[in-house]
């Protein structure tokens, strides 16, 4: 059974993420959206444990989330894929089941 | 595929309203088939007709209820959560002895079968929230 997991928490404010990628099995996909698409960026405090989750987990960025508060999409952790809402879309349709981590 | 929609929290609170939007609105475009959208918790406060925002802003209750009459969607407004918060239709306003109601068009208020129905009979359901 392959899960999507979503984040809509900035790491900072709360551990959804964290207790998402604790919990979250390998293979699972953990798509960010609004005010987790910080988690995206490199040089953070959190960036490792991202990075880490790169490996065993597919892990996506929401664009037009990141657009709106100003990201730059160079500084997204390697690994990370940037996608739009039709993406999103078609992720859940491409996974058993969606988790979102509120 | 089809999909069910479930969102807890209201309009220009935070973002999960107008996330909510844009993934229906994504799937729809993509040919998927939205079963009905779920609105619980404060999310009923996206139901309600009497909001007036400023004209530079997006009118998020106004953008559920056209997308709802272009697409034919199911927009249920959790009741209990509804009456909390005083979004009632013309019968639940009579029922309760009120003096209006203010439920937006397009949006029907009902029970949490509904919910659990959509996710029965959806092939995935997808939560947006605070």
């Amino acid at each position: 059974m392959s899960l999507l997991h979503t984040i809509n928490k900035s790491p900072f404010e709360r551990n959804a993420l964290q207790s998402c990628l604790r919990l979250a099995e390998d293979g699972h996909a953990v798509l960010l959206i609004e005010d987790a698409v910080v988690a995206a960026l490199d040089g953070t405090e959190h960036a490792e444990t991202i990075k880490n989750a790169t490996g065993r987990l597919s892990v996506y960025v929401l664009g037009p989330d990141l657009d709106a508060r100003g990201l730059p999409k160079d500084r997204i952790i390697d690994g990370i894929e940037v996608v739009d809402y039709d993406r999103f879309v078609a992720l859940t349709c491409e996974h058993d089941s969606v988790q979102s981590w509120l | 595929m089809k999909f069910g929609i479930l969102v807890n929290e209201g309009p220009y609170q935070h973002q999960a309203s107008d996330s909510a939007y844009q993934f229906t609105r994504a799937a729809l475009t993509a040919g998927h088939e939205v079963f009905r959208i779920f609105f619980y918790h404060d999310g009923v406060n996206n139901g309600t007709r009497l909001t007036v925002p400023p004209q530079d802003d997006r009118n998020v209750v106004d953008r559920w209820s056209e997308l709802a009459q272009e697409h034919s969607l199911d927009l249920v407004l959790c009741v209990a959560a509804a009456q909390r918060r005083g979004l009632l239709d013309a019968d639940e306003a009579k029922r309760h002895k009120k003096d209006a109601d203010n439920i937006a068009p397009g949006f029907r208020i009902s029970g949490l079968g509904q919910l659990i129905e959509a996710a029965i009979q959806s092939d995935r359901l997808v939560t947006f929230g605070d």
